[in-house]
């Protein structure tokens, strides 16, 4: 039986030389209190 | 380093160097927490007999187990802590994100406010056109080869200096044809000032509305009075609705902030989601700890029941066809940041900068006025470069307790300010900010495996 079950995330191989830099400063989009960097998406992920 | 518990019914196993998410049943969950310290003849004998299983069943799973760990997903080394160091060289001082300081005063007088009702333990000021406009080319002559660029108008209440808003808008988008550069625009409001011209401008030009609410009418109004000592919800809440009706699908958070008044917040997220609101951010109120609006210990009790209970409620609501979305429980499993982003955090002094209605530079919003903190500004540039090198060298792996925590990876290494403001250290432990993340983080987890039906 299937006792293990596993979720394919992506492989954090993402990004060369740094990273783009252009995802959106998480402080920005709305907590202004409590980083939110887990919550942000980016940018080049789907292209 | 893995990660286990249990919630809503679910085993829950994260692998936190790869990112990878296991549900596992209670036999696995048992083989994996004890796969690396007891010998595995006697751990299969044990978890069989737990469960009333064949030992040979038990070794199949730890066979199991043994090629998650052959393939990176289990178990998995730390191969980003030496990128950490490289973190601090990353793109040297380019700055791409703004919290522009519109308005150091306000029209609300919230007990609260970390910024002492708007005027940032300084003096009452509008920012004028000229500082708005040298803050814009400020930002592009700082932001290299970025192309996405950030302002929040933030205050005080940045709708008491709404013309200046609207121009300085404008100037950015003549700049932007100039330059090829792209601005998005975040507007923070509490919402007293809305009318129809701020409603249709914000959703033309704004990615981003921040509305102020902190839920049940009788919380908000307890804390959110203006300067007569009257609550403000009967005169923000329906100018909310109608600016977020008109605004289409576009991007908008209400943002409340909880307190000792009100651990149990979850009454007032739903409060919000019950009045139409869809996209919902509440937060718990930073402070000292002698603040009579701080948590308590007995208040992080309640709290971290109520994010459990917030995850099952936003479930069964899904399934009832009137979901809504909660900040903080947003996690893009296969479409998240990249390591760099998530080890440098949220850039504040070095990517991301605060500039007060006179032109000065500090490190993010909840450094304005502490002097030590001025980073320059927006005329002779970041001449502080001490401050900077601080804040370039604080990241998700600078702490040794964070360097041994299974979350790093997603709150990269957490909120500069709030460590400051606990700790008196940009690199302290805010640990009470901790134990609260990791339970959003557990929750958010747990909500992406019910979503997936598994």
């Amino acid at each position: 039986m299937e006792r293990i079950k596993t979720i394919e995330t992506r492989n954090l191989a993402s990004a060369k030389n740094g990273g783009c830099g252009e995802c959106q400063t998480s402080c920005q989009s709305a907590c202004k209190t409590s980083c939110g960097v887990a919550n942000q998406k980016c940018e080049k992920a789907d292209k | 380093m893995v990660h286990q518990y249990k919630l809503n019914g679910y085993d829950i196993v994260l692998d936190s160097c790869s990112g990878s998410i296991h549900v596992v049943d209670d036999v696995a969950y048992d083989l994996i927490a004890g796969y690396k310290t007891v010998p595995h003849d006697e751990l299969a004998r044990t978890v069989a007999g737990r469960y009333g299983i064949g030992e040979g069943e038990a070794r199949e799973c730890l066979g199991d187990i043994a090629e998650l760990e052959r393939s990176g997903k289990l178990f998995s080394e730390d191969d980003f802590t030496a990128l950490a160091e490289g973190v601090k060289d990353r793109a040297p001082n380019v700055i791409k994100a703004m919290c522009l300081h519109v308005a150091h005063t306000c029209n609300l007088n919230c007990a609260y406010c970390f910024a002492s009702q708007g005027k940032y333990h300084g003096e009452r000021a509008l920012m004028t056109l000229e500082v708005g406009k040298r803050a814009i080319d400020f930002l592009i002559e700082n932001s290299g080869t970025r192309h996405n660029l950030e302002v929040d108008f933030f205050g005080g209440e940045p709708l008491m200096n709404w013309d200046v808003v609207k121009q300085i808008v404008a100037y950015a988008r003549e700049r932007e044809r100039e330059t090829g550069k792209h601005f998005r625009f975040t507007l923070t409001t509490n919402g007293m000032l809305i009318d129809d011209d701020v409603i249709e401008f914000s959703n033309r030009e704004m990615n981003n509305v921040v509305l102020s609410l902190d839920g049940r009418r009788e919380i908000h109004d307890r804390l959110r009075v203006d300067y007569a000592g009257n609550g403000s919800y009967d005169r923000i809440v329906p100018k909310f609705k109608e600016l977020v009706r008109r605004r289409g699908d576009r991007e908008y958070y209400m943002r409340g902030t909880f307190t000792h008044a009100n651990p149990d917040f979850l009454k007032d997220v739903l409060h919000m989601a019950d009045l139409g609101f869809d996209r919902l951010s509440m937060e718990p109120v930073v402070c000292a700890p002698d603040d009579p609006a701080a948590l308590t210990d007995e208040d992080i009790k309640i709290v971290l029941g109520q994010y459990e209970q917030l995850a099952v409620e936003m479930l069964k609501r899904k399934k009832e066809g009137r979901p809504f979305i909660f900040y903080h429980y947003m996690l893009d499993l296969t479409g998240g940041p990249c390591i760099y982003k998530r080890l440098s955090g949220c850039g504040s002094g070095t990517e991301y900068v605060a500039v007060t209605p006179w032109g000065d530079l500090y490190p993010c919003h909840q450094f304005v006025g502490e002097e030590k903190y001025k980073l320059g500004d927006i005329w002779s540039g970041v001449g502080n470069e001490s401050v900077r090198d601080e804040f370039r060298s604080c990241n998700a792996c600078s702490r040794p307790e964070c360097r041994e925590c299974w979350a790093q990876l997603y709150c990269s290494g957490g909120c500069a300010a709030n460590a400051y403001h606990a700790t008196g250290s940009i690199n302290g432990i805010y640990k009470q900010g901790c134990e609260l993340f990791k339970k959003r983080i557990e929750c958010a987890i747990m909500l992406q495996i019910a979503e997936r039906g598994m």
